[in-house]
C-alpha cells in the first residue's frame, strides 16, 4: 500500500495531477447544477408571479405558432 | 405524417422537446459516466503496469491525454455550432456553443497542468514555448476570450452572433494543434494512438488510456446537457422578466 501511495518516487506529480483533475472536475459538477437549480427555481417563481398572464410570451416558441 | 429531413431538424431545435428528451436522457448519462471513469481509475491508477521509461508517471498520461481530447472536442463542439447557429438560426445552436465554452476551458487548463506535472520530471522542465504547447495556450486563451465576449454583451441574440463569429475564426487553432508535432519539431511527442499506422502504444495502456477518455467524453456529454437546461432556463428568467417589465409592474 505504502508503495502504491510512493508512486515510484513520483508521487508529488502523480498525486498533484490526479488531485488537480478531481477538483477542477468536481467545481465544475457543482457550478453546472447549482446554475440549474438557481435558474429553474427562478423561472418557477417569476412565472407563478405573472399567473399565467405571460406564459404565451416567456414559453419556447412552439412549431404551432409558426 | 412523416418529417421531412428539415421540419426534423426544427423539432429537436425546439427547446420544450429538447427539455423532455434531456431529461429523460441525464441520469442514465451520469450512472455511465461514474461506471466508466470508476473502471477507468482502477486500471490507471492499480490494474496497469508502469512504462518502462516514464515510470509511474505514465500513470499522469490517463488524466492528461483524455483532457486534451476535451480541450479539443470542446471547441469543435463549440465551433460546429457556431457554425450552425450562424447559417441555420437554429434556436438550439447558440445555447449548445456556449456552454461547451466553460467545460472546454477547465479540460483545457487540466491539460496544460497535467502535461506541465509530467514534463517536469521526464523532460526536466514545466514549459517549453514549443508548437504543441503554445497552441494549446492559445486554445485556452480563445476559450476564454469567448466566454468573456458572451458576458459583456447583455442581449443574447446580439452576444451570440459576435461570439460565434469569433468561435470560427478560431477553429483555425485545431488543425494546427493537431499536426503541431507533425509540422513543427516539438519536444511534445507526435501522436500514438490515432495514427494512420494504428497504435503505438501497449494494450496494458491502451486498455485505461481508452476508459478514461471514454468516461471523460461522456462526462463532457452530461455535463453539456445540463449547463444547456440552465441556459434554457437563464432565457425563460430574461423573457419572462422583460414581459412583466412591458406590462408596467416593477
Amino acid at each position: 500500500m505504502e508503495e502504491f501511495f510512493h508512486m515510484g518516487g513520483y508521487a508529488a506529480y502523480v498525486w498533484t495531477s490526479y488531485g488537480l483533475a478531481a477538483a477542477v472536475i468536481l467545481a465544475l459538477v457543482w457550478q453546472s447544477l447549482c446554475d440549474w437549480r438557481r435558474q429553474s427555481s427562478l423561472a418557477a417563481e417569476l412565472e407563478k408571479a405573472a399567473g399565467g398572464r405571460v406564459r404565451r410570451a416567456a414559453a419556447p416558441a412552439r412549431e404551432d405558432d409558426r | 405524417m412523416s418529417l421531412t429531413a428539415a421540419q426534423r431538424f426544427h423539432a429537436y431545435a425546439n427547446p420544450a422537446r429538447f427539455m423532455a428528451l434531456s431529461e429523460r436522457l441525464l441520469a442514465p448519462l451520469s450512472v455511465l459516466t461514474l461506471l466508466t471513469l470508476g473502471a477507468g481509475l482502477w486500471f490507471a491508477l492499480f490494474s496497469s503496469p508502469p512504462d518502462y521509461q516514464q515510470g509511474e508517471t505514465v500513470r499522469i498520461m490517463y488524466v492528461h491525454v483524455p483532457s486534451a481530447w476535451l480541450a479539443m472536442l470542446g471547441y469543435s463542439v463549440m465551433a460546429l455550432a457556431s457554425a450552425v447557429a450562424l447559417i441555420f438560426r437554429h434556436p438550439l445552436a447558440d445555447v449548445a456553443a456556449k456552454s461547451a465554452a466553460p467545460i472546454g476551458a477547465a479540460f483545457t487548463f487540466l491539460a496544460l497542468a497535467t502535461g506541465s506535472l509530467w514534463g517536469k520530471p521526464m523532460w526536466g522542465t514545466w514549459w517549453e514555448w514549443d508548437a504543441r504547447m503554445t497552441s494549446v495556450l492559445i486554445l485556452f486563451f480563445l476559450y476564454l476570450g469567448y466566454m468573456a465576449l458572451w458576458a459583456t454583451i447583455e442581449d443574447p441574440l446580439r452576444a451570440a452572433r459576435a461570439a460565434a463569429v469569433l468561435a470560427l475564426a478560431g477553429a483555425i487553432n485545431i488543425p494546427v494543434i493537431r499536426y503541431s508535432v507533425v509540422w513543427w519539431n516539438t519536444l511534445h511527442q507526435p501522436a500514438s494512438v490515432f495514427r494512420m499506422d494504428g497504435p503505438t502504444i501497449a494494450p496494458s495502456m491502451l486498455l485505461p488510456l481508452g476508459l478514461m477518455a471514454a468516461g471523460f467524453t461522456l462526462l463532457f456529454f452530461t455535463l453539456h446537457l445540463v449547463r444547456m437546461r440552465a441556459e434554457i432556463m437563464r432565457r425563460r428568467v430574461r423573457n419572462l422578466r422583460l414581459a412583466r417589465a412591458d406590462e408596467g409592474g416593477l
